[in-house]
């Protein structure tokens, strides 16, 4: 019994997209139910497909060629967990424009559920070149909403932003003719059983492909030294797509874990240990540019954007470590900093409106409107960012360090975390008193500003308990990531679902 | 043959490098379209390189030319020109929009709207 509900999240976001481009332009309210409902549909999809994804890998044939000639689309407990949160704070985002945003700028709907086809494709494809496909879908789709709403700024930052995805992509593309070239084969599990059995004089190459690959997976989830595209795109952008494209740099993650612990476990070719030595201090280094953009931030907006940066170095950090405990953690935090991610760019942006005239800059005015439900939200969501008890932040950072323990990194792991949690904390402190507390000093609120929608503050607060929600069931939570960790760690597994007759490897 | 499609991707690769390091934005899209010159040359090429063979397999185990990279090159041709498109329209509308084509953000352009609650006063601009 074929299971179809596998490829649904690729088709229904491709679908909504379409027929979004046929209702009538001036009818804004169709529009949002048709986006609204798909996402919701989406998202009860994604709960389903984890429960199915509890029965271990599953392969979909797509139009019933057999792996590894045909296109394959794998749901396994990662790819199920990655929907879990794409759909999440899809229906945050969704939520959060249709307030207003959407109607900044033509077919935000449209973008948007392109933008979710090519997230979730990526989540689940089994395929390296429809990888590449599906990251050219979501990038062209995020090209479209970083200039929505429009202005220089956003023509410039998108400019800078396509640029810099269009070289990935180049290289991508490299990486994928040269692992083809060797090893004559796209397939994601064909390629683990070839890449193992490959002669050692292709090795080099090999090398060369992997590292490649690993290059533009490290611009995506914006590692140093690849991260200075992140600041001005997300500064830039409207806000719901900012708080959609939290889950963007994640892709980038879920990719390096996925090849780490399916292509090219096992250290083939001596490619595991050559790229540990390079993504953790790549990782730590990225965790204190990031921690240092905190506290250098003249605006909310790189205050946000920095703290993205900053929590793609811890997320990294522990997935470089590649045992069961440090991926579970990683995937605990990358939950968290999803969640936590949208959150404060939504809320920014609310700030922002409030102020009126010094909008998200760092710098004293009169108080903004429900300065009490605002300020409170941001104090929330940067005791989540910074890591203090009692939400997400630390559970995560405490499963990372715990994870880390005994690990040849472990000093300097623990040594940057905990010492960049310091700088994050004294940032955000900062930040929240500037815009906040010395708000009384300043003679009088500018006319331009206004009062947040009820609704927004809502959708803001809703990631809020999210966080919380996360860190209460932080134990069931934990042993789902968990199972995920040991799920990936048995590459074997995922690669029978896929193509049965090719987990012996040919002689 | 292996010698003129090597240098011809490496020319064209080394030109787009070199180009999409400048600093206007015309400039950065002629090498991103060298760029992905030279990546088709190169993905057509890890087909191995075969003159005269047919794209299909046979029995005998006689040569062929593998028929995938060609599929995945046009693939690849077909996203790279759209991604084309899109860029020179970003670079046109950055230019006539702030009368230079320096790809570099200036503080003055740092001007945005904020708010959920749509005002028009965005939209106008456009």
């Amino acid at each position: 019994m074929v299971n179809h509900w596998i490829i649904v999240p690729v088709v229904l976001p491709a679908l909504t997209a379409v027929l979004l481009l046929f209702l009538p332009r001036e009818s804004v309210v169709s529009r949002r139910v048709v986006s609204v409902a798909s996402v919701l549909a989406l998202a009860g999809i994604s709960v389903a497909l984890w429960g199915m994804a509890q029965q271990g890998p599953q392969a979909y044939a797509v139009g019933d060629w057999p792996a590894p000639f045909g296109i394959v689309v794998v749901l396994d407990r990662l790819s199920a967990l990655m929907l879990l949160a794409a759909s999440a704070i899809a229906l945050a985002a969704v939520l959060y424009a249709i307030i207003g945003w959407d109607r900044r700028g033509a077919h935000f709907h449209t973008l948007f559920h392109f933008q979710l086809l090519g997230i979730n494709g990526a989540f689940l494809t089994g395929d390296i070149f429809n990888l590449f496909v599906f990251f050219e879908v979501l990038l062209i789709a995020s090209y479209g909403l970083v200039l929505h709403g429009g202005g220089a700024w956003r023509l410039k930052s998108g400019f800078q932003y396509a640029a810099v995805n269009l070289i990935a992509s180049t290289i991508f593309l490299f990486a994928v003719g040269l692992l083809y070239g060797i090893t004559g084969t796209l397939n994601m599990a064909d390629l683990a059983v070839r890449v193992a059995a490959l002669p050692a004089q292709d090795h080099a190459l090999l090398r060369v492909g992997a590292l490649l690959l690993f290059v533009v997976f490290a611009v995506k989830c914006a590692l140093v030294p690849f991260h200075w595209w992140l600041p001005s795109a997300y500064s830039a952008g409207a806000a719901p797509a900012t708080a959609l494209f939290a889950v963007l740099t994640k892709v980038g993650a879920y990719a390096i874990i996925r090849m780490h612990t399916l292509v090219f476990a096992g250290d083939a070719a001596g490619i595991s240990g050559t790229l540990q030595d390079l993504l953790v201090p790549a990782a730590a280094v990225t965790l204190v540019a990031g921690a240092i953009g905190v506290l250098g931030s003249r605006s909310m907006l790189q205050l946000a954007s920095y703290s993205t940066v900053a929590s793609m170095g811890t997320l990294l950090l522990a997935a470089a470590g590649l045992g069961a405990e440090q991926i579970s953690a990683a995937l605990y935090y990358l939950l968290h900093s999803c969640l936590i991610g949208a959150a404060l760019f939504l809320l920014v942006d609310l700030v922002a409106a409030g102020r009126g005239r010094v909008a998200d800059r760092l710098l004293p005015e009169a108080p903004v409107p429900q300065a009490l439900m605002l300020g409170g939200l941001f104090f929330l969501c940067g005791m989540a960012m910074v890591g203090m008890p009692p939400l997400s932040g630390f559970v995560g950072k405490v499963a990372i360090l715990d994870g880390l323990r005994g690990t040849d990194d472990a000093v300097l792991a623990w040594a940057v975390i905990l010492g960049t949690g310091v700088l994050l904390l004294v940032g955000f402190v900062r930040a929240g008193s500037t815009v906040f507390w010395k708000a009384g000093s300043a003679v009088s609120r500018s006319d331009t500003a206004r009062p947040a929608a009820r609704r927004a503050g809502l959708v803001v607060a809703a990631l809020v308990a999210g966080t919380a929600v996360l860190s209460a069931l932080g134990g069931a939570v934990l042993e789902a990531t968990d199972a995920t960790a040991a799920e990936l760690l048995d590459r074997e597994l995922y690669i029978r679902a896929v193509a049965p007759a090719a987990s012996s490897p040919e002689s | 043959m292996e010698m003129l499609v090597a240098s011809a991707i490496g020319i064209l690769t080394g030109a787009g490098v070199y180009l999409v390091l400048r600093r206007r934005t015309l400039t950065v899209v002629v090498g991103l379209t060298l760029l992905s010159y030279g990546v088709n040359l190169f993905l057509f090429a890890m087909g191995r390189l075969t003159i005269d063979r047919p794209p299909v397999l046979t029995d005998g185990g006689a040569p062929y030319s593998d028929p995938l990279p060609q599929a995945l090159v046009l693939t690849a041709i077909v996203i790279s020109f759209g991604m084309t498109a899109l860029v020179v329209v970003l670079a046109l509308r950055g230019f006539l929009d702030t009368g230079t084509d320096d790809s570099a953000i200036r503080e003055a352009d740092m001007v945005r709207g904020f708010g959920p609650r749509h005002l028009g006063t965005e939209a106008r601009k456009d």
